[in-house]
Parts: C-alpha cells; structure tokens; sequence
C-alpha cells in the first residue's frame, strides 16, 4: 500500500502527466448509483444483496428524502446464510416473493451485487435467470456487481446498464443507422439532445437508458454510439459486442464540448456543416453568454480534483480551457485511455492527472497547493473547509443537469458558487 | 436474508466509529472495502464536523484479494500510528473484512507499537450499531481505566461524578450532556469526565477517581458502568432524565448517591411544559391516539411523557432495541398494549396501520411511514437526518428538554380550532376535511391521508367493480370475520357519512365500525351501524 507505481506512459502526444497511485481511497462504491438510477428508470427496483452495511450505504445517502415508496432496498445476509443453515438462493426467492407482492407495479428488477455478496461468490446472475423465469412476463429480473472491492461511485452506473445491454432488443441487420446516446442523463438534457439531433437531420436517435424499462433501445451493426459519460467502459464494451461501433468524441460539458460531441455525432451520420451549423448556432451563442460572467470569476484561479466519479478529467478541461482556470491536480479513480483520448489531448500540456487515490499523501499536497477551489467529496469537504480551503463537492455533478449548451452556464455556476459565497459571507 | 426497506441500525463498526469519533487522541483503524468511507459523511455531513473521523480504512479491492489483504493491513496500522501519533488505537473490521479473516488484533499486536492497541471483535452478521458503539466503550474502559485511582476520601471536597453515554452522531447528545451537566453542576457536584464524547484515552484513565457515574444512554454506556460499578465500586444512576418527571427523579437520586439535598435544584417551576400542558389550550390532546417506536431509552420515556404529562393515549409501543425488550413490554403492560420489538421496518409500518394512530413519534424510518399514511409525526429517536443535527440548542434531557418535547410534539396535529371547526363544516374550499393542517407549509393540498385512502381503494376495489363505472354506489370491502369468510358492504349513504369524520380520526372509525359489523355478522354496514359502532366503543 502507498507503494507508487513509477510514472506512468509518458505520452508525447498530449503531454499531460498520468500517474498512478495506491492506498487508502476516500471514494463511493458503486451501489451509490442506485441513488440516481432509481429515479431514470421509474418502473425498476434495485434490490441490494449485501450486509447492513450496503442497506445503511444508501439510506445515509439517499434517506434525507421522506419516501412513501422508495425503489430500493437491500437483502441482508444473516449468519444463518452464512453458515449454511439457510439455502441462500431460496432466501433470495423469499425475500423477492415478498417485494414483488407489495410492488406489483415494478417491472425491471435489479439485483445488485455487494462486497459480501462478491466475497462469498454468491452467483446473482444466475439467480437472475431462475427468478426471471419465474415471474415472466411480468418482471425482468437482472443483476450487476455494485461492490466498493470492484466499483468506484458512477462504475456502478457502467455496470448497471451493461447487464441491460444484452436484453435490448435486436435490431434487423439492414436497418437505417441509429445514433444510440449512452449514459443517464437528466430528462431535460435528454429532450434538449433529441431536439438538436432532430434539427441536424438525425432522426434517429435513442437513448440508454431508456425511462422505462419496456422501452430500452435496440442494438445491432446499425447502431452508432455516442457515450455522453466518461465512466461507460463495460457498457460500451457490451454494446460493441452486439455490433455497435463508438463515435470518438470528448464529452459533452462546456459550450466546447458539446459542440465537438454534437460535431463528431453529425459527421458520423453525414450531416453536411452549414446545417450542423445551423442546429447548433442558437446553442453555442447561449452557451457562450451564459458563460461569460463566470470568466471573471473563475479566470486565474487554481483548482485541485480529488478523484471521484471520472468526470473529472472532462471537467478539468472545461474549467482550463473555457473558465481559464489553473489545474494543480486532477485526481480520477480509473482512466480510460481511449474513451478519453480527446479530453486528454485538450488538457494543457504538463497537467498532472493522478489514477487511483493516496488519501492522506493527497490531503498532503493538497493543503500544500493550497488552490482557490478543492473538488472533493463529502467526507473531505467540510473538513478542507475549516482548513480555509474553498471546495466544491464533487457528488452534486452526477445530481444536476450539466452537459448540452444551455447548462453550461449552470455547471460554470457550480464552481462559482462556493467562491461568491465566501465573498458574500461576513461571519 | 431479511429484506429491509430501510434499516434502524448500522453495522456495529458504525457504533465503534461513533465512540472513536467523539473522543480526542484515539485512532481507529479499520478493515474495510474501498466504499466503506461512506461512513465518514455521517459525521462530516450530518453531524456536520468540521474534521475527518479519526479512522483509517484499508480500502481493499478485488484485486488484493489475490494479494496480501494482511499485509495491506499491517501498513495502514504502522502509517496510521505514524502519521497521527494517537495516544491509543482501536483496530477491527468491518463485514467484507470479517469475511476474509484476517485478524486485525493479531496482526496489529505484532507491531508492537508503543501505545494501547485495542482489538475489536464485532460481528457483523449478528450485531449492530448501538452493539457495536457498547462493546467499543466497554473495551475501551477495561482496557484504559487505571485501578489505583479509586475515589479519595471525601474531607470536605464536593462530590465528583463521571457522564457516560454521549457520542458522535448521537440524537441530539451535545445539548443533553449541556443540559444535565447543569443540573449537576446546580446540585454542587464537580463532572470528572464525560464520555466518550470528548474524552482522551488517558481521561479515561481517570474515570476510577469519581464518586459514582451517571449513565445517559444505556444502550452505549450501561456495560461500560457495570465494570466500573464492580472495578472500583462506583454506584451508578441509569434513570434517563427525559420528561419532567423523570428529570425530578433523576436529580432526586443523583442527590442521594452524592449525600446533597436536591430542593433548591427542584424549586420554582424549572419547566414550562406542566404549565402549558394544563393550561386550556392543550385540552383537545386528551387521548390522542399516539405509536412510539425508537430505540428503547427513547421510546420509554416517550410512553411515560405522552401518557402522564400530555394526556395522550399510548396505542403503540415499540423498539429495534432488543437488549431492552424486558422493559418495553413492562411499559406496554401499562398502557394495555403488547410491545413490538422488531428491527423489520415492514412490521412497524403494519403496526402502526393496525394501531390507526393520530401521532406518531418515532424515527427518519417513521417518517417514511407516516408520510405514506397521512398521520402527523415527530422525531424521538436516532435513526435521524441532517435536520435532527439543530444549531439551535434542542435537548431531549433535563426541564429544558421537557419544553423542546412540548412543541416538537403537538407541532405536527392540527390546532384546536382548526380542528373544531373542521368537525362542524366540510365543505369550506379551503380548510376542508382532507386539508393538511393550515400552520404547516402543505396547507389546503389534499392531505396524503386521502391520497393512501384512494390509492388503497383502487386497489381493493379493482377486482370487485372491474367492469363497473367508476362511480358504482356500493363499494365493497372483503372483512373477513375471525375465521377468514365474512364479509360486510358499506352501503353508499354510510360510506358518505363517513367522510364527514375528520380524517385524522377517520380510520379508527372505519376499522372499529367494520370490527363491530363483524362481530355482529352484519353484511351491510348502514348509517346505523356506523353510529351503532361509535356508542359501542366512545370515541
């Protein structure tokens, strides 16, 4: 542990700094997904199968809301699993017996996958396939590994809808080219991508995951893909598998972004450039005066990513590249090399990106580079700011519409936030 | 497996982070899977602490699995020491680590490293938080306390106590450590050491040189006094001094052990809620019908408060707290009730339907309930939000904490007015039955009472009046009679009438008429049997 790798590949190409980094990580595992997951998807239920812990995980996190009927729960294992008193599978069937009989309305039931339930290799894709069989047609049971041994935070994500991938439909092998945009995204981000793809000519055009789960998109050689997330590895994965191709693209935040993610889409399906031009003009414009009084702001400014969610490498170069801001270090829990080619080679050259995480070592440089704004997650966050250190949590990224143009604004707003509010406060 | 909606406790690391976490100069390190530090946010955010828990974890993945999870182990203790040099160390693991065996105690011992290092055995798949935050204290007492520091002799000095109990992330433990500090103080009695909350392994070092100890919460501190008691025989008071009474008796024996007259502490009127629940305006909260659950210090009190110093009438009584089960069905007894003792979220939410409360007092997860029922409900007990972490002073505990009780308590139910003149006219597009009461925020939305109501409905009407309009006159409900087959028909005229009985006391009515129409066989429920059932049972 803290044993540092030597540097990693020194690429000539981007000429960013990529090292790698071991020992304590203060990081979220990936069942935490379930608390935006649930709300996408509105008819599936994400039933944990793990210890206490697991069950107290997600009600810290998501628990301050006041449920009537919450969409999540967790089967815990007992010491009468363990020791083999209890068949665990016929437990499993018990306790989904009983979820599906008090929410007959559920139609997409995920089991996910724990450390515990990893641990003692509990075979959940297999229990998937019996219970599915079971309460056919009227639930599709699936299952994912959400575990902290295997995930990190937004992984859980990845994982969630790469176990949907091979239950999307199939689509005919000579049929029209359809743009898949992978990645929950907020429904008004959704809508406003649908509008501006309908505008280019691009009227086919599906998204996954899909709100309903009755809906999800089908897939086949015909499928384009177009990751709107950076942390999509396993599902694009998935999706390659069953004959999609990935449009290369950066990701979809900034004015920047958006145009060059909209931009690699339109060419994939032959959108001639004035009318890319035209779809994407209204866009740009508002995107580039939304953002201009948080220029001033942000411009010259020093900011120190800890590694959360693998927005940050995205984030990091909209921040220098559009706000003018300084990187002194940016933190992710795992690069992907090629899914983030184009956002690397954004980066300034000479920018340290730190892969995987050193927690104490990292405070340590942190408090040391004292930047302007520190993006970090809640365990670190207060704590940095009784320090005197202005932070940004990094958890409300995954919460709020911030990619498209008209939430450029909106996502410059975030790091601008926790700055004025330290001008405005007098106490 | 047991499914769970939502749970009461933690795992038992959670108990031991709370105890690591209140004290100073005490350094946890645990065996834990990369997410585990969850469990910092509890503290950083809920609590709202402005520093990092005291605690390493070792963050493992699947891949040191393969490897030397032992190994990564040793290192986080060795760095973990060096780093920030604690005065002691606890080491344990969490449920994945139990899993894989690798024995923090026997691994950390063989460090050697100059100070205490206290091996915590918790077991995951059995135990839970308050377990775990009990067994974390105790540990830490017997190892740390010193004998040889028995109380001296009293010569002339004033009696000298220590407070047991509070914790990090405890409902509201700061303001009630404040509160009964001052009435200790008041009494003429000096506080050697309050803990874990703010305590330094070597305080603890000096617990043996008080005169007797004040246990406030039972389920943390109560195994940790019983050593002490039988260590250097120092008495114990375990009264928890929530409500008015409970206070007076509480400062009563804590006089006694310490040989000091309680009067001037008890003169005057040292809180307010005696007064206000006498007083006329608080006459409408006779025998409301409340459900309390909570841990069982908690909930205990609460029956008592509700019962003898609000007038309500105590229909459910509960607590995930099975080490104090004895207790809670003792209370129960009193009130005529049977106790639910269960940590099934499910159960509780069934028993508080069956109970048809009009208030509930109880936990976050009542709220939940509550929420999905339409009943009025406060917070008693952990578990709790960021909103039951107050910066205004809140305490449970002392006179002060009696008059908190008051207005959290009647805060949620409608006021007598309101209340009164909602029984006499329906039809007012405002303040109508279904409305949510006028002084809270959802005022004029239909209540979510008569959302469940309907939504409960449509269920049970779907397979009787598929087929139907809509509107069909008789709506049928299956009652099954003691043996499972009768059922009786609310005809149209008596279902209508009702609804004109306020909501709030609405499903009493319904489940009490339909229990009378089937005791009696009656296969239609009329206006008359309606009225029939309400002179039967009174209100």
């Amino acid at each position: 542990m803290n044993a540092h790798a030597p540097l990693g590949p020194f690429d000539a190409n981007c000429g960013v700094e990529i090292r790698q980094e071991r020992g304590q990580r203060a990081v979220f595992c990936g069942l935490t997904g379930i608390v935006w997951l649930h709300r996408k998807i509105q008819d599936a239920f994400f039933l944990v199968v793990g210890s206490r812990t697991c069950a107290h995980l997600i009600q810290s996190a998501a628990g301050v809301m006041i449920f009537a009927e919450p969409r999540f729960a967790t089967a815990i294992i007992d010491e009468r699993d363990l020791a083999g008193i209890a068949d665990m599978n016929d437990e499993l069937d018990r306790v989904v017996g009983r979820l599906i009989e008090r929410r007959p309305e559920i139609r997409l039931l995920f089991l996910v996958g724990s450390c515990p339930s990893e641990v003692i290799k509990l075979d959940l894709s297999r229990a998937a396939q019996r219970l599915s069989r079971e309460l056919s047609p009227d639930v599709r049971v699936l299952s994912y590994s959400g575990s902290g041994i295997e995930t990190t935070f937004t992984q859980g994500e990845d994982a969630c809808l790469a176990s949907l991938v091979p239950t999307m439909p199939k689509a005919a092998a000579d049929a029209e080219p359809e743009l898949l945009v992978v990645g929950a995204l907020a429904d008004v981000v959704e809508d406003q991508f649908a509008r501006i793809f309908a505008e280019m000519g691009i009227d086919r055009v599906r998204f996954l995951p899909a709100r309903k789960a009755g809906e999800m998109p089908s897939v086949g050689s015909n499928t384009r893909m177009l990751l709107a997330q950076p942390f999509l590895a396993d599902t694009a994965r998935a999706l390659e598998e069953r004959g999609a191709r990935r449009i290369a693209a950066p990701f979809p935040l900034g004015a920047e972004g958006t145009t060059a993610w909209l931009k690699a889409a339109a060419d994939a399906f032959g959108v001639e450039a004035p009318r890319f031009e035209a779809a994407t003009a209204p866009g740009l414009r508002r995107a580039e005066q939304a953002l201009s009084p948080y220029r001033a702001m942000l411009g010259g400014r020093r900011v120190f990513f800890f590694p959360d969610s693998q927005l940050e490498i995205p984030l990091a170069r909209f921040l220098s590249r559009e706000m003018g801001m300084d990187l002194v270090e940016v933190g992710t829990p795992y690069l992907h090399r090629s899914h983030l080619a184009d956002e690397l080679a954004w980066l300034p050259p000479g920018t340290r990106i730190v892969e995987g995480q050193s927690l104490d070592e990292q405070m340590d440089r942190c408090r040391a580079a004292s930047p302007d704004l520190t993006v970090c997650g809640l365990g670190l966050a207060n704590p940095l700011e009784a320090e005197g250190l202005a932070t940004k949590w990094s958890i409300e990224l995954l919460f709020t519409p911030i990619q498209g143009y008209d939430q450029a604004g909106d996502l410059a707003e975030l790091f601008a936030r926790p700055l004025v509010r330290r001008t405005r406060l007098e106490v | 497996m047991q499914l769970t909606i939502w749970t009461y406790e933690g795992p038992p690391h959670i108990g031991a982070l709370r105890v690591a976490t209140a004290m100073s100069g005490l350094h946890y390190v645990l065996h834990a899977p990369q997410g585990d530090t969850y469990a910092d946010l509890l503290f950083t955010m809920i609590e709202r602490r402005d520093a990092r828990p005291p605690v390493t974890y070792t963050t493992f993945q699947a891949r040191d699995l393969g490897s030397d999870t032992a190994e990564i182990f040793k290192n986080a203790v060795a760095q973990a020491y060096e780093r920030f040099q604690p005065e002691a160390m606890i080491v344990g693991a969490s449920c994945t680590a139990e899993l894989i065996q690798d024995d923090p105690g026997g691994l950390a011992k063989a460090l050697a490293l100059p100070i205490p290092v206290i091996p915590l055995e918790l077991p995951a798949y059995q135990k839970k938080e308050n377990w775990g935050a009990s067994e974390t204290f105790y540990r830490l007492v017997r190892a740390l306390s010193v004998t040889g520091a028995e109380p001296a002799g009293r010569d002339g000095r004033r009696p000298l106590c220590n407070i047991l109990g509070p914790t990090a992330l405890g409902f509201r433990h700061r303001d009630d450590l404040v509160e009964i500090r001052s009435l200790i103080e008041r009494l003429g009695i000096d506080v050697n050491v309050v803990a874990p909350l703010g305590a330094s392994p070597s305080d603890l070092g000096r617990l043996g040189e008080a005169d007797f100890n004040v246990v406030l919460y039972p389920e943390i501190a109560r195994a940790a006094a019983q050593y002490l008691q039988k260590t250097f025989g120092q008495p114990m008071v375990e009264t928890v001094p929530i409500g008015v009474a409970a206070t007076v008796r509480f400062v009563e024996e804590v006089a006694a052990v310490a040989g000091i007259d309680p009067a001037p502490v008890l003169a005057g009127a040292p809180s307010r809620l005696p007064w206000y629940s006498r007083s006329v305006d608080s006459t409408y909260l006779t025998g409301k019908r409340v459900f309390i659950f909570g841990d069982a210090t908690h909930a205990l009190a609460a029956a008592r408060v509700a019962a003898t110093e609000l007038g309500f009438k105590v229909v459910g009584l509960g607590t995930y707290t099975r080490e104090f089960a004895r207790e809670i069905r003792a209370e129960a007894a009193l009130h005529g009730i049977e106790a639910l003792v269960t940590d099934d979220y499910l159960d509780v939410e069934a028993a508080i339907q069956a109970a048809t409360a009009e208030l509930v007092l109880g936990t976050q997860m009542e709220r939940h309930i509550a929420k999905r029922l339409g009943i009025p409900c406060a917070v008693i007990s952990a578990p709790i939000h960021v909103q039951d972490f107050p910066a205004r002073h809140s305490p449970q505990m002392g006179f002060e904490g009696a008059n908190v009780l008051f207005d959290t308590w009647v805060h949620p139910l409608m006021m007598g007015l309101e209340e009164h003149l909602i029984g006499m006219f329906r039809e007012d597009h405002e303040f109508h039955a279904d409305a949510a009461p006028s002084h809270l925020t959802r005022h004029g939305a239909g209540s979510p009472a008569t959302q469940v109501e309907r939504s409960l409905l449509d269920d049970k009407e779907k397979p009787q009046v598929a087929g139907h309009p809509a509107e069909a006159a008789v709506r049928i409900v299956p009652i099954p009679d003691d043996k499972g087959e009768g059922i009786s028909i609310w005809d149209a005229s008596a279902e209508k009438e009702l609804k004109k009985i306020p909501f709030f006391v609405r499903g009493k009515a319904r489940a009490n008429t339909e229990r009378f129409a089937r005791e009696r066989a009656l296969s239609l429920i009329t206006v008359e049997t309606l009225y029939d059932a309400k002179a039967h049972f009174g209100r």
